[in-house]
């Protein structure tokens, strides 16, 4: 295992940003795996450093393919992160937002720049994502319907053995982000989206683990001994339903993620904050899985707390 | 008259609510519309003074008003009650989801809300106050693809400068550019500093849109003369980036001239008392940009120049 500083940026008084990318084996750029852009991706950054640890013990034992390498960046803020900010700390800017980035520019373009300068050329490429509603999801991976994505990018999805694939119409703002890019530039894409992001959940940090090192296995990278995950299914993101508040208030879930439901099912309760009766009742539009839940206590009106992938789109 | 444009009901015993005042007379089926809008960014307050400088004018000589006027004050008033830039509780900013949803989130329908609000003026003013870091003069800012059409217009109101950037996808999602993709003409006006109120810049504008509503034959009241602001197109511009940390401390003042090899400011270390970096003109022109927040990292703007000529 080699490990560089691939960027790094200083502040007045705190020790130097440095971004620290972990490789492995030698030759082709094959695979990079992109962990915590933002402060508050603590699960993203602790799978990368499963990662980083199972991958040594693999190299010990010789399962790096030769000609073959893997770099994984567990942290591009740090400095976000020890202060407890999701984005820069000080302007506020998303360095997910900031790709390809600009070396000449404003400190997150330039951050954006020098990492993508060293992750542009792999071959495949893996971030850990986390979405900006706060909630709790089903592992998956997704891909960016880009002009640039190939054929094999849309049928590696089932590559990582995670119960879902979702393919995205990129929106204006999806075309900074670190994925449209990495396509943009000749890379096969991915967004790997674990249950959480600010906390460490056991089971779904080594769901992930296994997701990454299964997809390195699939693509002749490594040699390594692992069951062949989930069956995928690849549904296109317009088609999941979202299940949104009409009222506003304390939200009572009868729901958890994963759980299969009916058309009529209720899935939640709407609670007056003051008075404690209920206002809103949430019933299941279509028959399907939970796949997203929304995880604060408080809603607002029009707050999508649950998102269903229907069993069929009939 | 006060309408509202937007609202959603909050948690806990509170709506948000988007509003609009309607200021109108001679007002019929085929009269003119012109909408002035602010306060996308929470910590942008420029434009709250020119609301109400403008509300005052025009309610006080409301028989010299033909047509309407639409003014709102705060697209997203929770950040401006809170001191946020963005829309709290929604990790987007405001203005990379327009036109939004009538089926998204709270910030996606009330999105959705203004833009329909707006749809059919036949002019839209976004007033913008850059951010806390840096202090703009006024200026308007239009995109490479709808300079021919919209420049006419931005030289009536009164800026120093009209700035032509290019077109970016990022840029598709704001309020400017879906109103203009849906035909009402939309210029963004950038003047002033974050959380602050520069009241000559304030008045300039609001003079400027007297003169405007003057031109499209909306407005019989006193108007000043209006400057005639620089085109960037002729000029070329250069961005100054600190490549360093520290504290930057200017030593030219904001809005003036400056010629190639001027000190602009300087990044100091406070720890060292030394000097870090100097900051020099790189060309003469009008510093139009100025760092106002002295907290620097590699990479913050520090100032931009628009030369006195194309080639410097």
């Amino acid at each position: 295992m080699d490990k560089n500083i691939i960027y790094s940026i200083k502040s007045l008084y705190r020790e130097s940003m440095d971004i620290v990318g972990y490789t492995f084996g030698f030759g082709e750029h094959s695979c990079c795996v992109v962990g915590a852009l933002r402060g508050n991706e603590i699960q993203q950054m602790a799978i990368c450093a499963q990662l980083i640890d199972t991958l040594k013990r693999i190299e010990e034992n010789g399962g790096i393919v030769p000609g073959k390498s893997i770099m994984i960046i567990p942290c591009a803020n740090n400095y976000s992160m020890n202060i407890g900010k999701r984005f820069w700390p000080m302007d506020n800017t998303d360095i997910n937002r900031m790709f390809p980035g600009y070396e000449q520019g404003e400190t997150t373009q330039r951050i954006a720049a020098g990492l993508f300068k060293s992750i542009k050329d792999y071959v495949y490429g893996i971030q850990l994502a986390s979405f900006y509603r706060e909630g709790e999801f089903l592992p998956h991976v997704k891909v960016m319907d880009t002009n640039c994505r190939s054929r094999e990018t849309y049928e590696s999805l089932t590559d990582f053995g995670l119960p879902y694939g979702l393919i995205r119409t990129p929106q204006p703002y999806d075309t900074a982000t670190l994925n449209y890019n990495w396509q943009v530039w000749g890379c096969h894409a991915y967004s790997l989206f674990s249950n959480y992001t600010d906390h460490i959940g056991r089971q779904s940090t080594q769901t992930a683990v296994n997701a990454v090192l299964r997809f390195l296995v699939i693509k002749g990278i490594i040699k390594w001994a692992l069951h062949r995950g989930m069956h995928t299914r690849v549904v296109i993101e317009s088609l999941i339903k979202n299940v949104q508040t009409s009222r506003a208030g304390i939200l009572k879930k009868h729901v958890a993620v994963g759980d299969e439901v009916a058309e009529g099912d209720l899935l939640c309760e709407i609670i007056h904050p003051l008075e404690g009766n209920t206002i809103g009742r949430i019933e299941s539009p279509v028959d399907g899985t939970v796949f997203f839940s929304y995880n604060k206590q408080l809603v607002m009106e029009h707050t999508d707390v649950f998102n269903i992938i229907p069993f069929s789109y009939a | 008259m006060i309408k509202s444009v937007s609202v959603a009901a909050l948690p806990v015993a509170e709506n948000l609510i988007i509003q609009k005042n309607r200021i109108e007379n001679n007002a019929g089926p085929a009269c003119k519309r012109v909408c002035v809008v602010t306060g996308t960014h929470g910590d942008e307050l420029e434009g709250q003074y020119v609301c109400a400088r403008l509300a005052k004018i025009l309610n006080k000589e409301k028989q010299n008003l033909s047509g309407i006027v639409d003014i709102y004050p705060a697209l997203n008033p929770l950040g401006i009650d809170s001191v946020t830039r963005g829309f709290p509780m929604f990790d987007l900013d405001m203005n990379r989801i327009f036109p939004g949803s009538p089926t998204g989130l709270v910030a996606e329908i009330a999105a959705n809300d203004i833009i329909r609000d707006i749809e059919g003026a036949d002019m839209c003013i976004d007033i913008h106050s850059s951010n806390i870091f840096l202090r703009e003069i006024p200026q308007v800012r239009v995109s490479e693809q709808t300079a021919a059409e919209l420049l006419p217009y931005a030289v009536m109101l009164n800026v120093d400068l009209v700035w032509i950037h290019a077109s970016a996808t990022v840029l598709e999602s704001t309020l400017a550019h879906s109103l203009n993709t849906r035909g009402v003409k939309t210029l963004v006006v950038e003047m002033g500093v974050g959380m602050r109120i520069t009241e000559n810049y304030c008045k300039q504008l609001v003079d400027g849109i007297l003169n405007m509503l003057h031109e499209l034959g909306m407005w019989n009241g006193h108007i000043e003369q209006v400057r005639k602001p620089l085109v960037s197109k002729d000029y070329r511009i250069d961005f100054l980036n600190s490549d360093a940390h520290g504290i930057f401390i200017p030593s030219t003042a904001h809005g003036s001239h400056v010629n190639a090899g001027d000190r602009i400011g300087k990044v100091i270390d406070p720890l060292l008392g030394t000097l870090v970096e100097e900051t020099l003109a790189p060309c003469s022109g009008l510093l139009f940009t100025l760092r106002e927040y002295p907290v620097v990292f590699g990479g913050s703007l520090l100032a931009r120049i628009m030369g006195d000529s194309k080639n410097g």
